[in-house]
């Protein structure tokens, strides 16, 4: 029996509001501002003149273009390098990190310079799989406000004469800080060791933004690391492991292996979620239970008390049958069981070490620990203290920005403006809060002009190489160190010693094979330290999580966001506009409350509130939060920069200075108190933008007991009344079925392993040049993204509850479901579909099908009636409003297309679209194109596999599989025969517009105890 | 009076005809010549030369031909076989080396160098020691060369060769050249009877009035006859009449429409523009004359949507020893000095919308260079010969049957189309090759 839950994108859904119920039945919004900027007072008149005008306009135009021919010129290399073809993209192995996340990449480059990072399959970290983040890296290479030069006070400075100064200053200096982020290059270390030799007085201080110093400490300074395709029940206690903890894209891989299910395999693990903020991995949990920051000690004392006992009772074990059912499943699972958790408490993580311990979970690996937290939160305050009493006589700041990034930073920013330290030296790529505040700023390289190594888990490796000549006279930041030390070798040669100590056999061979992978195996980095033995015991720890304090009002719980992250990266507008994988909000962060909350308040979203802490505000719109623990609140770190960049100065509001440090960590959560401003600030939410029409629900599931019954019953399949009774929608057509000869092109998206995190959606922005529109457009419902990740909420009510519970009470409960609703995820981009309804309306014949399956889009054809759009169930199409690379208005969010400098990043091969022409996913069709020339040329078919579409090869899951459905032994072929009348299924599939996306239903792990709980 | 009057507006009439019947004759001969019915074959490419010379044998015709196309392909532009060009005259090379000697000189010759071979060494100084490339040639395809060379050997003196090659070029173009002798002989015929007809008309004109005349020195004649004699044709009756002046209207109006949509349609059109380049290279005299392989310069046009404009560095594989006095040289010579790369103008240019590939042109479909260039190697300044429109594109899209021999993509589709359409060609555009995604994405 097929569930049948309630399916809702949004509040606003939920509730049916007036305006909810308008737009979703106009296309279009009403309201067209698209004249803002020049002043509306004579809209009335004007545009029949002005159509007069640019009438006569054209034709003059087109009179002086007949006469004159504008000279384009060619201009070939001087001395073309021998591996540079035009028109032919070269791919280079690099690695991002960014201090906080690892991922092994492939550069994809275009004569010359960098256009799209891909992930490096050969990585057995990351494997293939590329973040989100790491997608958009690439146009931060192109962004205009690096600082392009070396500075002093501000002001341009020779780098020689820098080079003295700052030796100079750096000799008398006494105490020295090098402040960075977590460094995983173990030749960048030895350079700080070297500059530390040659300048004693020198210490090294890390800290991270989204700090797992209390996971450090309770492992005795290692952080374990994680495998989670090895542990068949997963309790995650406000781990964010999917979209922000540690190391998302290879957690991701692991966890979605031991979900993937087919009827061959059915089974997949248990996925237990306790936290407060809804998160990525919350969303894709088969258990979810909202608590608060004070109860999660509480909480994890309770699985404690089960698994290892001992423990003193336990405030919580009462409250909740989920915890009890989680530490029951623990136990049954042994070391086939494993328990994470996000907390920065050194308490609540001894505790879970100690649960792991005691499973003997062999998910969870010590003897090669991760390397990619190494912060400490209790030396960096220290160092500020000292820095703030005038302790110390220089400090460079190392990519590292902690006026910004860190709580204490207002009191860094007023110690570095009073002159508490004499030496102020920034090598962080702009002039951002903290670097404008230091006198001499020697700007690092990007990464993608960088040599450098990574060893982000021990006994792994992995090199960056540059694959473009530096934008600017910037210089890499261990030259930098380096020559400050007067050690006269650069860095590219520096690492290259280091690692013929890590390379065996022909170094230059071996060497020429890491740079050419990537990646390694081998351990650079000194032996590990023995495991010092964890900062509190266990019974302290207990005793601590008794006495932490349990404030009696609203809780805050500070949360980072899957695109914007620390907000290191704030000036992209690629990951500004990349809409939440929950709330579906861009441009800025707000408050996230219960909706209970907000109701009684009377708060409508969008209502500016005073968040106060410790004395300490910040003023934020609220967003109704299904699923937000009730009592708290969450704000997202990251954002309200002011020194990024004109794209991320000003967005939202910086919430990390309201943090203060408990157990000499950094506390991410906080008593809190709110107060209604009166003012509102709209929220540019995607959420409920593109609403697919009112019928039956177009995403399915179904829970794993229900798929090992029978895997046939898990899908609702629909049909239609025929005189010869029921029959599938495509049995009843009015239009011919095309015959696809040579391909037939498909795609196949499961959605037991879409996670939702929005990798895709940036990565198919990068290869299609889709323009960013910024906040107010998205407002206006207007944004250009390909491809969307559509999120809905479901009640938790299922069908055999109106047995068990009684019709009544089911209802009742369905009525309020936003409590803890279960969330599901549906990427959405063009259907492809082969009786497409958008095909048939089109006056000028602008969007055809191919015969390769394709609904071809020609921009160039497209006059702009918008027909197609209204006509597509599935809202998928996107129209040009305005001419987004001219246009004044979208010169700061997407200023990359308007200088020579920002468009560089764009694909060669996909046209810019002009004005007033639709858009939408074309399937790739370059690199559809291209694949097919090159094995054409190599005069055979294209291999399977060979050609993928953009989001195929960024999802770390794999949850997207694309191919040619033509071909009997292309996966995509054997995955539909395979799930034919099991999980496969298309939406809407009773318009029988025939898609060429299918999609599988998703599978959930629950049981109805879970539910009753 | 009428008549008089009426003068100017026959002047008119005539006028308007003569401009149409020219504007007739310019578009007739404009589709007479139209480029793009011209030659469109898929002919085999100079790439795909190389792969017929496996396994040949000296002496074997097949080597032979085999060999001419490694030839011209790889050698040509340093190398004759009577007569010292870069590199040394290649006749009697047999006799002068073995071919344990000569392969794996021509494979790395500076290895051979560096190796001490006596005879290497003293080749290496002779020539101003520079160094011959390595080619990535298989024994059997460097045995077909030879075989080639010893062939050619002694057939024709330096003189002769030139003719040779401008023989060939002719022969390309003996085709073409004869229809359009054809063109021009009936060009000269209409002419001769338009001036014959203007002759009989003058001549008659004269006799009327020579009879006029005659007829009016004659005192016999009574008033009837007199009136006949003076008889004059009422004009204004024409041009009052409204049948007359609705059919000249409409005709005028049409003429003027089709004249601007003819216009119209031609706005951003460069078919024959032929800008003066910054150095005064001559495709007439490499390609033509001197017979270098289109690909030896354009390097990735078997392998890249764009075919490269050549990088000096691939003019100085010849030019550091040829004519390195010419001033047009010199101006290569002074771009690698400052360090300035030289801007060409860009003859043939696409709208951006539209996406267009090279190598699938040439390498898989097996297109010469011609079909679209015109003919390059006389050239002496480029011009765009092809329109470059899309009807363009697609007509030849359309008519052109694709290039399926030996290529494994196709064996399955040409089934399918022949057990379907039998006698049909399979054209580019029955695989699909007139959709929109095919160019605009």
């Amino acid at each position: 029996m097929q569930e049948s839950p309630k399916y809702w994108k949004g509040i606003e859904e939920l509730e049916n509001s007036p305006e909810f119920v308008k737009n979703a039945l106009t296309e279009f919004a009403d309201f067209l501002p698209v004249k803002e900027t020049h002043g509306t007072s004579d809209a009335t008149v004007a545009p029949r003149r002005d159509f007069l005008k640019l009438m006569g306009f054209g034709l003059a135009a087109a009179t002086l273009a007949s006469c004159e021919t504008p000279i384009k010129k060619a201009i070939p290399y001087l001395n073309k390098p021998e591996e540079v073809d035009p028109g032919i993209a070269n791919f280079y192995a690099s690695t991002f990190f960014n201090g906080q996340d690892y991922n092994s990449v492939l550069v994809k480059t275009r004569e010359g310079r960098p256009i799209k990072l891909e992930g490096n399959p050969e990585s057995p970290i990351t494997r293939g799989g590329l973040s989100a983040r790491a997608q958009a890296a690439v146009l931060s290479l192109y962004d205009g406000a690096r600082l392009q030069h070396f500075a002093k006070k501000g002001a341009k400075v020779d780098k020689d004469q820098l080079d003295q100064e700052v030796r100079n200053a750096l000799a008398g200096a006494g105490r020295i800080a090098i402040v960075s982020h977590t460094i995983i290059s173990p030749s960048t270390k030895k350079v700080v060791a070297e500059f530390a030799g040659r300048f004693a007085g020198t210490e090294h201080v890390m800290y991270d933004v989204n700090s797992a110093s209390g996971l450090l400490r309770a492992n005795g300074g290692v952080l374990p690391a994680y495998d989670f395709s090895k542990a068949d029940t997963i309790v995650s206690f406000d781990a964010d492991f999917l979209g922000t903890w540690l190391s998302p894209v290879e957690f991701a891989r692991q966890y979605v292996a031991n979900r993937k299910v087919s009827s061959e395999k059915r089974s997949m693990s248990r996925h237990y979620q306790f936290e407060t903020n809804m998160s990525l991995t919350g969303s894709n949990a088969d258990v979810r239970e909202p608590l608060k920051p004070s109860e999660l000690g509480e909480a994890v004392l309770a699985v404690y008390n089960v698994v290892v006992g001992g423990g003193n009772a336990s405030a919580y074990a009462d409250k909740s049958k989920k915890v009890a059912a989680a530490a029951a499943a623990l136990q049954k699972a042994g070391s086939r069981g494993l328990v994470v958790s996000g907390s920065n408490d050194p308490a609540v993580q001894a505790l879970v070490t100690a649960i792991n311990q005691r499973l003997g979970s062999a998910a969870v690996d010590v003897a090669n620990p991760s390397l990619i937290r190494q912060g400490d939160d209790a030396k960096m305050s220290n160092l500020l203290k000292a820095i703030s009493a005038g302790q110390v006589g220089a400090v460079i700041f190392y990519n590292a920005n902690p006026v910004f990034d860190h709580p204490m930073g207002a009191e860094l920013a007023t110690a570095l403006k009073t002159g508490k330290v004499r030496t102020t030296i920034s090598l962080n790529d702009r002039l951002d809060e903290t670097g404008e505040l230091c006198t001499y700023a020697a700007p690092d390289h990007h990464f993608l002009e960088s040599w450098n190594d990574y060893e982000p888990k021990r006994g792994y490796l992995s090199l960056a190489q540059p694959v473009i000549t530096p934008l600017f006279a910037t210089r890499q930041a261990q030259d930098s160190l380096l020559t400050w030390a007067g050690n006269p070798t650069t860095y590219y040669n520096y690492l290259r010693a280091q690692w013929k100590g890590v390379l065996g056999g022909d170094f230059n061979k071996a060497w020429d094979k890491a740079v050419h992978d990537g990646v390694a195996m081998g351990s650079a980095a000194p032996a590990a330290p023995a495991q010092a033995a964890p900062a509190l015991d266990v019974n302290a720890a207990i005793a601590a999580i008794k006495s932490s304090p349990k404030p009696s009002g609203l809780e805050l719980a500070v949360y980072e966001k899957v695109g914007i992250g620390s907000g290191a990266d704030a000036n992209n507008p690629w990951l500004q506009e990349l809409p939440d994988p929950i709330t579906k909000a861009t441009w800025g962060n707000y408050v996230t409350v219960p909706r209970a909350y907000a109701v009684a308040q009377k708060w409508e979203q969008g209502d500016v509130v005073k968040v106060t802490v410790n004395g300490k505000s910040v003023e934020l719109p609220v967003l109704i939060q299904p699923g937000q623990a009730a009592g708290t609140i969450g704000i997202a770190l990251g954002y309200g920069r002011m020194k990024a960049g004109k794209v991320g100065n000003g967005l939202g509001a910086n919430v990390l200075p309201l943090l203060a440090m408990r157990n000499d960590a950094i506390s991410y959560t906080a008593a809190a108190a709110l107060a209604a401003t009166g003012t509102k600030e709209p929220i540019a939410q995607t959420q409920t933008h593109h609403t697919i029409m009112d019928r039956k629900p177009v995403v399915q599931e179904a829970t794993l007991a229900q798929y090992i019954k029978d895997p046939k019953e898990v899908t609702e399949y629909v049909t239609i009344s025929t005189p010869d009774g029921p029959q599938k929608p495509s049995k009843v057509s009015l239009w011919q079925d095309y015959e696809y000869k040579n391909h037939h092109w498909g795609m196949a998206i499961d959605l037991n392993s879409c996670i939702g995190c929005g990798s895709c959606v940036v990565g198919c922005q990068a290869e299609n040049n889709v323009a960013v529109v910024g906040k107010q457009e998205v407002i206006n419902r207007r944004e250009m993204h390909w491809m969307r990740i559509d999120r809905y909420y479901s009640s938790d009510a299922h069908k055999s509850d109106f047995e068990t519970k009684g019709k009544l009470s089911t209802y009742a409960a369905m009525e309020d479901p936003s409590e803890n609703p279960s969330v599901i995820f549906q990427p959405m981009m063009c259907q492809h579909c082969n009786h497409a309804p958008c095909e048939t309306v089109c006056p000028v014949l602008a969007t055809t099908h191919s015969s390769e399956g394709l609904n071809q889009m020609t921009y160039n054809r497209c006059v702009g009636t918008r027909y197609c759009a209204n006509n597509c169930p599935y809202k998928v199409r996107r129209f040009n409003w305005f001419s987004y690379y001219t246009n004044e208005k979208f010169e700061t969010v997407n200023g990359h297309m308007f200088t020579d400098l920002g468009r560089m990043v764009l694909n060669p091969d996909v046209t810019v679209r002009a004005r007033g022409v639709m858009e939408k996913c074309s399937l790739c069709v370059q690199r559809i194109q291209l694949g097919k020339l090159e094995a054409k040329k190599q005069k055979r078919r294209p291999k399977d596999g060979e050609i993928v579409s953009a989001c195929a090869q960024s999802c770390p899951t794999q949850a997207i599989v694309f191919g040619d459905m033509r071909d009997p032994e292309s996966r995509i072929s054997q995955l539909l025969r395979r799930e034919d009348g099991e999980r496969a299924f298309h939406v809407l599939d009773e318009i029988n517009v025939q898609p060429n996306i299918t999609y599988l239903t998703k599978i959930r792990n629950t049981d109805k105890s879970d539910f009753n709980a | 009076m009428d008549s008089i009057r009426l003068r100017p507006l026959t002047r008119l009439f005539l006028a308007l005809f003569l401009f149409f019947v020219s504007v007739g004759s310019s578009f007739a001969q404009g589709t007479a010549a139209d480029p793009s019915k011209a030659g469109v074959a898929p002919g085999a490419t100079a790439a795909a030369a190389p792969a017929a010379a496996a396994g040949a044998t000296t002496g074997d015709p097949a080597a032979i031909a085999a060999g001419d196309a490694l030839f011209k392909g790889n050698c040509a532009q340093c190398h004759a076989v009577n007569e010292v060009v870069v590199g040394p005259a290649l006749a009697g090379i047999t006799k002068r080396r073995p071919m344990s000697w000569i392969i794996p000189w021509i494979k790395n010759s500076s290895k051979l160098v560096a190796s001490g071979d006596e005879y290497a060494v003293k080749i290496y100084n002779q020539y101003q020691k520079q160094q011959m490339p390595s080619f990535q040639l298989s024994d059997a395809e460097i045995t077909s060369i030879i075989a080639y060379t010893t062939s050619q050997e002694g057939v024709g003196a330096p003189a002769a060769k030139v003719d040779g090659g401008a023989a060939t070029a002719d022969g390309g173009g003996a085709v073409a050249g004869e229809e359009a002798d054809g063109g021009k002989s009936m060009n000269i015929l209409l002419i001769v009877l338009v001036v014959v007809l203007i002759v009989l008309v003058v001549t008659l004109v004269i006799i009327a009035n020579i009879m006029k005349d005659v007829l009016r020195g004659r005192k016999d004649l009574d008033g009837r006859d007199r009136e006949v004699m003076e008889q004059r044709f009422d004009f204004s009756k024409i041009y009052k009449s409204t049948a007359v002046r609705a059919i000249v209207g409409v005709v005028f109006v049409l003429a003027v429409l089709y004249e601007s949509v003819q216009g119209a349609m031609g706005v951003g059109l460069q078919q024959g523009y032929q800008p003066t380049q910054p150095i005064a290279f001559s495709h007439k005299l490499h390609a033509g004359e001197n017979q270098i392989n289109c690909a030896y310069c354009h390097t990735s046009v078997y392998k890249s949507k764009s075919a490269n404009i050549p990088s000096p560095n691939i003019c100085m594989n010849c030019h550091s020893q040829i004519k390195t006095e010419s001033p047009e040289i010199k101006k290569i010579y002074r771009a690698i000095e400052r360090k300035q790369p030289i801007q060409w103008v860009r003859i043939h240019n696409l709208p951006d919308l539209a996406y267009f590939n090279h190598s699938q042109h040439t390498q898989v479909g097996g297109i010469e260079c011609q079909t679209c260039h015109g003919p390059i190697q006389n050239m002496e300044v480029v011009y765009q010969y092809s329109p470059l429109t899309m009807g363009w594109c697609i007509n030849c899209h359309r008519e052109t049957p694709l290039n399926t021999k030996g290529n494994g993509y196709y064996d399955n589709l040409v089934k399918l189309h022949d057990t379907e359409n039998g006698a049909v060609p399979f054209t580019v555009s029955s695989n699909g090759g007139t959709e929109c995604s095919k160019c605009h994405y």
